[in-house]
């Protein structure tokens, strides 16, 4: 039986993590080196915890499917970093960024997680400083910071709109250095297919060398998961067409808990749907609401063009449902408010999907130069994509699919629940609640690899020194390889008429349609038989090209696709069993007359984290109950 | 809209490989260019055919695995833009259009349209970083930047590691990728303290692994679709040669 320990330390909020620190165990610099940890994922948490732990003297190996480490997603990421540094004297805090996350998830994140998180941040930029970031700066030379949805002070640094950029490439500059150093091995175009547990520990990993199609055996002391988030389940998203859950949901079988799967953030601006043969939709930085003011006509059925819509016409609704924040309210809010829009029939463009932003006024105040200055790539990123000018007229925006707050259960030293397994990133689940706010994610990450892992991994590996390096000869590492090369067998020997990718967009509209931005009881039913359904028929009908030893891209994506029937089929359990809405997760049953999620905290103040029970049957559900010691519960409120 | 697409297809990097003509019928001027080659491909798999293997991922412009030569052209037609980002109401109905993988001795040739980039890595791996451990650093405001070259400092590093500018080159010069990271350190205090022994070894790896002599045609500054500018190749040349006088002086 799984008892959940989330083993926060005692003592006051602030004291924590320091105290804590103060009290783990240390591994010799002789003992490192006789130590492995694996790492799989080189996005901002894989490479910084890969490069952190190099530093120290460990003997590091890392993974990632891409020909590249500087090519992980994070690298997407636009709008900038959050930190607690207050250089604009507005009052911002460690304990302020603190308040605003816990705020912004909905209460529905651990205090002390949280609280740590915005303690490093501040450490973060500094780091990010030392290594020739070049984070956009003022006329004095210090540092600049802009505002981000769901807070009133100015805390997030950025690089232009390339802040994701910048930052991963100065963590793959650290892992480049550690590389060359030899600390630390690159394994690149590996794709992770299954977790290997020895005695109940994790000690390795089976991987496909996607050039060659050979199934390799890695062993370890301990396995990092830095694989990042699950929003491709959805098809269209902000994801890269390569993310996806296969790894996580591989630990997730072999026994790692999965925390709150149901909370996927759609993220309010991204350039809408444009034709049936899209395959990824792409966003517009949330730093655009800065200056970007998002409205609809007053009218139904509005076929002038924007620019020809007088001001009197125009409904600027985030400004007129939340004066507070106006167009800088929380992400969860601001896509419901314009799905609220595009469903009452105000909705613009062909498919009547989307709303304007609309640049017009800040241009008009401050001029194009100082816009440009800001957010030039962005604008000539959405020219290219519409062939739409929008310094001209105002842009079309609608929500995507974006973040998984949701995923491998941890607890505070960021381990999942198999011993030696740890998770850091957006694949675990620990930081950001219900809903994320924004610039938080390229924070948690950096923090957790750079400031947290390698304190905590050090305190379970201080027992692990008299361990001799793990054989892959052994019966583990072989009946693993073996279950992995039987389901690529499986897969190959389908050999029926439909594409992989067909079935990944039919699963996408369901999860879409049924968990997406607005669920309800019904529509979560009928979405697991309809999931159910499709996976039959995904194992009967579908057509994986090429050869299981060679090269072959289809079996990469057929391999990611069957997962995610099981992941999707999850998502949607925990909707159903959560009776309530907090952030991204709105019940439709569950709202205020004004429309606004309402939570119920006596039921639902808790984390719910999932065992595997086998395919195609219901989950077992653990309970990890959230404690609120320094923030009061209230009805989370941006008007 | 009507193409016809003669497209490279090489097995691996040990057979040779030709070119393959394919028709593709109703495609949309909304498509991007791998969107179109999305289309072709499930159209071959469901003739049962080996589909055109290509690398993607974000497709957004921003990770730099796409990179295909279209038409004579590293990404294509348009400048300042990845294969990604191209549409093809870029191109003209009715038309062939040629798509090859990267031509470069340095390299390699994969499968179809992938080709093997780690020699960028290994340049990288020769002093494309600042030595700066895990939390022995100061406060990141005790070192101001002047904006400009902070700015100057950023344009250099929006450099996305495609390859577009060895591919554009008929010497397969690597100039531009590794000038833009010698630039980006050169310029910060942060990455000053180092940036003589820096440019030496990413220059002699640079050589090393392949890469040929500067053509001074300017040709990877017109394809480089994050617009880098040759410039970085002058300020590369300086610090170089500052690098070797030093040396000598010492």
């Amino acid at each position: 039986m799984i008892k959940l320990d989330s083993k926060i330390p005692k003592g006051p909020l602030a004291d924590k993590w320091n105290n804590y620190k103060s009290s783990l165990r240390l591994v010799n610099p002789a003992n490192k080196k006789k130590l492995d940890v694996i790492v799989v994922g080189t996005g901002l948490s894989g490479a910084s915890s890969a490069s952190a732990l190099g530093e120290l003297g460990y003997n590091v190996k890392v993974f990632c499917f891409q020909d590249s480490p500087r090519r992980a997603h994070s690298v997407a990421a636009q709008g900038g970093i959050n930190a607690a540094k207050n250089y604009k004297n507005d009052g911002d805090s460690v304990y302020r960024l603190f308040f605003d996350m816990i705020k912004g998830g909905d209460f529905r994140a651990r205090e002390a997680n949280v609280y740590r998180a915005a303690e490093v941040s501040n450490y973060v930029i500094d780091h990010f400083a030392a290594l020739g970031v070049p984070f956009a700066r003022d006329y004095g030379g210090m540092l600049d910071t802009r505002s981000f949805g769901g807070v009133q002070v100015s805390r997030t640094f950025y690089a232009k709109g390339q802040t994701g950029q910048q930052c991963l490439l100065g963590t793959y500059s650290s892992l480049s250095r550690q590389i060359a150093k030899g600390t630390v091995t690159m394994y690149e175009r590996r794709d992770m297919l299954d977790l290997v547990i020895v005695d109940d520990k994790a000690r390795g990993i089976i991987t496909r060398n996607l050039l060659t199609g050979e199934i390799e055996r890695h062993s370890a002391h301990a396995v990092v998961l830095a694989t990042g988030g699950y929003g491709t389940v959805f098809y269209l998203s902000t994801l890269a067409l390569g993310s996806n859950a296969s790894a996580a949901w591989a630990a997730h079988k072999k026994g790692a808990l999965f925390a709150n799967p149901s909370f996927i953030q759609i993220h309010p601006t991204s350039i809408p749907v444009l034709n049936d043969y899209q395959s990824k939709l792409t966003l517009m930085s949330e730093s655009l609401r800065n200056d970007g003011r998002v409205w609809v006509p007053k009218e139904k059925d509005e076929k002038r063009h924007p620019n020809q819509i007088p001001e009197a016409e125009r409904d600027y609704y985030l400004e007129r449902r939340y004066p507070a924040f106006g167009n800088l309210v929380p992400r969860d809010v601001a896509s419901r408010a314009a799905k609220e829009r595009c469903d009452a029939g105000y909705g613009v463009g062909d498919t009547g999907l989307s709303v304007y932003l609309d640049f017009k006024d800040a241009i008009e105040k401050q001029g194009k130069k100082a816009i440009e200055d800001k957010y030039g790539n962005l604008f000539e990123m959405y020219l290219k994509i519409t062939g739409i000018n929008p310094y001209e007229e105002p842009m079309r925006i609608y929500p995507a699919g974006h973040y998984t707050m949701g995923g491998l259960w941890v607890d505070y030293n960021l381990m999942t629940t198999i011993p030696g397994l740890f998770s850091v990133g957006e694949s675990n689940f620990s930081d950001h609640g219900a809903n994320r706010l924004g610039a938080s994610s390229l924070m948690q990450c950096s923090g957790d690899g750079y400031f947290i892992l390698p304190y905590t991994i050090g305190d379970y590996l201080a027992d692990e020194i008299k361990t001799p390096r793990i054989k892959t000869d052994i019966p583990e590492f072989e009946k693993a390889e073996k279950e992995a090369k039987e389901r690529i067998e499986k897969l190959m020997s389908v050999n029926g008429k439909q594409t992989v990718t067909s079935f990944h967009k039919r699963l996408g509209k369901i999860l879409w349609d049924h968990c997406g931005m607005v669920r309800s009881a019904g529509g979560l039913k009928k979405g697991i038989q309809m999931i159910d359904d499709l996976e039959d028929e995904f194992w009967k009908e579908v057509k994986v090209s090429g050869m299981a030893n060679d090269y072959n891209q289809e079996l990469e994506k057929a391999f990611r696709v069957a997962d995610f029937f099981e992941v999707g089929r999850l998502m949607c359990q925990d909707a159903l069993d959560r009776n309530e809405s907090c952030g991204a997760h709105f019940r439709e049953e569950y709202q205020t007359e004004q429309g606004e999620a309402k939570r119920n905290d006596k039921e639902f103040a808790h984390v719910s984290a999932y065992e595997y029970n086998g395919n195609r049957k219901e989950e077992i559900l653990h309970k990890e109950p959230l404690v609120f010691e320094n923030v009061e519960l209230k009805e989370r409120s941006y008007k | 809209m009507e193409f016809k697409l003669k497209i490279w297809r090489q097995k691996n990097a040990s057979v040779k490989g030709k070119f393959e003509t394919y028709t593709l019928k109703d495609v949309s001027p909304e498509m991007s260019f791998l969107q179109m080659l999305d289309y072709l491909n499930q159209q071959i798999i469901e003739s049962g055919g080996d589909p055109v293997h290509f690398e993607h991922d974000c497709r957004e412009g921003i990770c730099g695995s796409c990179g295909i030569y279209i038409n004579g052209r590293p990404h294509g037609p348009l400048r300042n833009t990845t294969t990604c980002e191209l549409h093809m109401r870029e191109f003209k109905d009715n038309t062939t259009i040629v798509i090859e993988p990267w031509r470069s001795k340095a390299f390699p040739v994969i499968k179809d349209l992938v080709v093997d980039r780690s020699a960028f890595e290994k340049v990288i791996h020769a002093g494309g970083f600042i030595n700066a451990n895990t939390g022995s650093t100061q406060e990141a405001n005790n070192i101001p930047i002047n904006k400009k070259i902070s700015d100057r400092a950023f344009d250099a590093a929006v450099c996305i590691g495609c390859g577009a500018c060895v591919a554009a080159c008929k010497n397969s010069s690597a100039m531009l990728f590794v000038s833009a990271k010698v630039s980006q350190y050169a310029l910060l205090p942060q990455g000053k303290v180092e940036a003589k022994e820096r440019v030496e070894n990413m220059v002699k790896k640079m050589d090393e692994v392949g890469f040929g002599f500067c053509s001074n045609t300017y040709a990877c500054e017109f394809d480089c679709p994050k617009g880098i500018s040759v410039e970085f190749i002058a300020q590369m040349n300086r610090e170089f040669f500052s690098a070797k006088v030093c040396k000598q002086k010492s």
